[in-house]
């Protein structure tokens, strides 16, 4: 089993895939707490389908970096979709699940008409389950990832108390003169990038698991903001580490991998909850 | 100067036009109590007071050199707070979080004073408790040892009452007159006309007809008088 490991770990592309996976479970988990708590939980499962409808896109135009169109597009919804807030006139669940719909339908139909490979049902279920790609990343493509996820975390923690404040209590943020719409303009489009970045390591379906299954099954345990946060980036890691570690050597598909043991720890999580009643500290 | 001064001032959503012509001032020291009707347009005029709203038409000046971040606010509660995880200290501290400007974390002063506010409302011992495990007035009075920490001058309460029991709410009621007593000024929204007469200095009472006073004016008025009938008198 070890020797199996190790022989593995002298490929590059597993050291790749490790450190972006880690990353990025890094980075969806320190967002997923103030996402779940502001009711936007379908927001990975949304903006994962406009980044795909934007894929299509760009596939069907023939541009070699998709991410061109794809983060803009990606941004813009995210923006749309948090900064409306209460005001809007389609708000949370129906803005997010119309936006999800349209965009998988679109993306899915320009596919069809501009089939461009053989394979068209297989080309749609790897970019939404995301399959292989985090196997195949090229040694730029984890550089981009390690200096963007650095960048999200070092914006994380300077505004950390910010975001806190906003997400908590956004009237009196606003009445004590926070400029909240920053705030929320700021963290749509770091949940954007991130989301980009995570459709290369789990697919488009399963981002939403990495965003809310760290941040719910610490929320069981723990009761402050800072250790919530803390501990579900801690559980996030060691998820996305134990499941890429698992896929590799039961020849498990990643993303699923990751998802279960996620899973798995918010069902521990849950029974540790229930006994202690919460840690109170 | 005083502290606030309401001029001509019309507000609304969109185009609805809720209340007109409204002209009332806040000296230092006030404690304003805003008593109306459901609809009658106290929360749209509490959003106007903390600029989250504009008004329709006249003139909120600023007096007294209030800066908009000088005002405090308890604001009635959300949903997301119910099950929000946040420690007492992390929600009080957040009070600050205006002052802090770009400064991503609070320094040791500002930590200290919002341990003085927990000791001030009587929290200091929750301080480490989770705030969705705490009752209704607990809940109530770090909201409120929240707003302290981003105002020493005016202080903006949305039904600080609501959902209370009796003895909390009367508890609550002597806690903010303690403020305004400390020379505090308080803006109060209430559905409660007896508790604004007796605790408040000036009485804005909007709906149909609109009064703005001292307590003793309103006492005497047409609208005071058909709540005192109503109420069957209260004694002075």
């Amino acid at each position: 089993m070890i020797d199996k490991l190790v022989m593995y770990l002298q490929y590059p592309f597993v050291r790749y895939a490790l450190i972006v996976g880690i990353l990025i479970a890094l980075c969806s988990s320190l967002l997923g707490v103030t996402l779940v708590l502001k009711r936007f939980s379908f927001i990975g499962d949304g903006l994962s389908h406009v980044a795909f409808g934007a894929m299509a896109i760009a596939s069907v135009l023939n541009f070699t970096n998709k991410m061109i169109i794809v983060l803009p597009v990606t941004i813009i919804s995210a923006i749309l979709l948090l900064s409306g807030g209460r005001k809007a006139k389609i708000k949370g669940d129906a803005a997010i699940a119309m936006i999800s719909v349209g965009a998988l339908a679109f993306g899915y139909l320009l596919m069809n008409i501009f089939s461009t490979s053989s394979n068209l049902s297989g080309d749609v279920c790897s970019t939404l389950f995301g399959s292989t790609s985090i196997l195949t990343l090229t040694y730029r493509e984890v550089w981009l990832c390690i200096i963007l996820s650095i960048t999200v975390v070092i914006i994380f923690v300077l505004f950390y108390n910010k975001i806190f404040a906003v997400t908590f209590d956004e009237d009196f943020s606003k009445a004590v003169g926070t400029k909240s719409e920053r705030y929320n303009f700021l963290l749509a489009a770091i949940i954007a990038v991130i989301i980009v970045l995570a459709m290369n390591l789990v697919g488009s379906l399963l981002i939403s698991a990495l965003i809310i299954f760290p941040a719910l099954s610490a929320m069981r345990i723990f009761r402050s903001f800072k250790s919530v946060t803390i501990s579900s980036a801690l559980l996030s890691v060691v998820c996305a580490f134990s499941g890429i570690i698992i896929s590799i050597l039961m020849g498990t598909p990643v993303g699923s991998t990751i998802v279960a043991v996620d899973m798995l720890i918010f069902g521990v999580c849950c029974v540790i909850g229930m006994f202690t009643g919460g840690i109170k500290e | 100067m005083s502290l606030l001064d309401i001029q001509n001032v019309s507000l609304g959503y969109d185009s609805n036009v809720i209340l007109e012509n409204l002209n009332f001032t806040v000296n230092k020291g006030d404690y304003l109590c805003i008593v109306g009707e459901n609809g009658s347009g106290k929360s749209t005029l509490m959003k106007t007071l903390l600029n989250l709203q504009d008004p329709i038409k006249g003139k909120i000046i600023k007096g007294d050199g209030i800066l908009p971040n000088e005002i405090g606010y308890l604001p009635q509660q959300t949903v997301i707070q119910r099950d929000f995880p946040a420690s007492v200290s992390e929600i009080v501290v957040s009070g600050f979080q205006a002052r802090c400007g770009l400064r991503p974390f609070y320094n040791k002063e500002e930590k200290k004073l919002a341990r003085e506010n927990m000791e001030r409302l009587g929290i200091l011992n929750l301080s480490k408790r989770c705030y969705r495990e705490l009752s209704g007035g607990q809940q109530q009075r770090v909201l409120l040892a929240r707003a302290l920490c981003a105002t020493r001058k005016l202080l903006l309460l949305d039904e600080p009452v609501s959902g209370l029991d009796p003895k909390v709410t009367a508890d609550m009621y002597n806690l903010i007159k303690d403020l305004n007593n400390d020379g505090i000024t308080i803006i109060m929204i209430s559905h409660d006309i007896s508790a604004a007469i007796r605790y408040a200095s000036h009485i804005l009472h909007i709906g149909s007809n609109v009064f703005f006073g001292t307590r003793e004016e309103y006492l005497s008025s047409d609208a005071g008088k058909f709540f005192l009938a109503s109420e069957g008198g209260v004694s002075e």
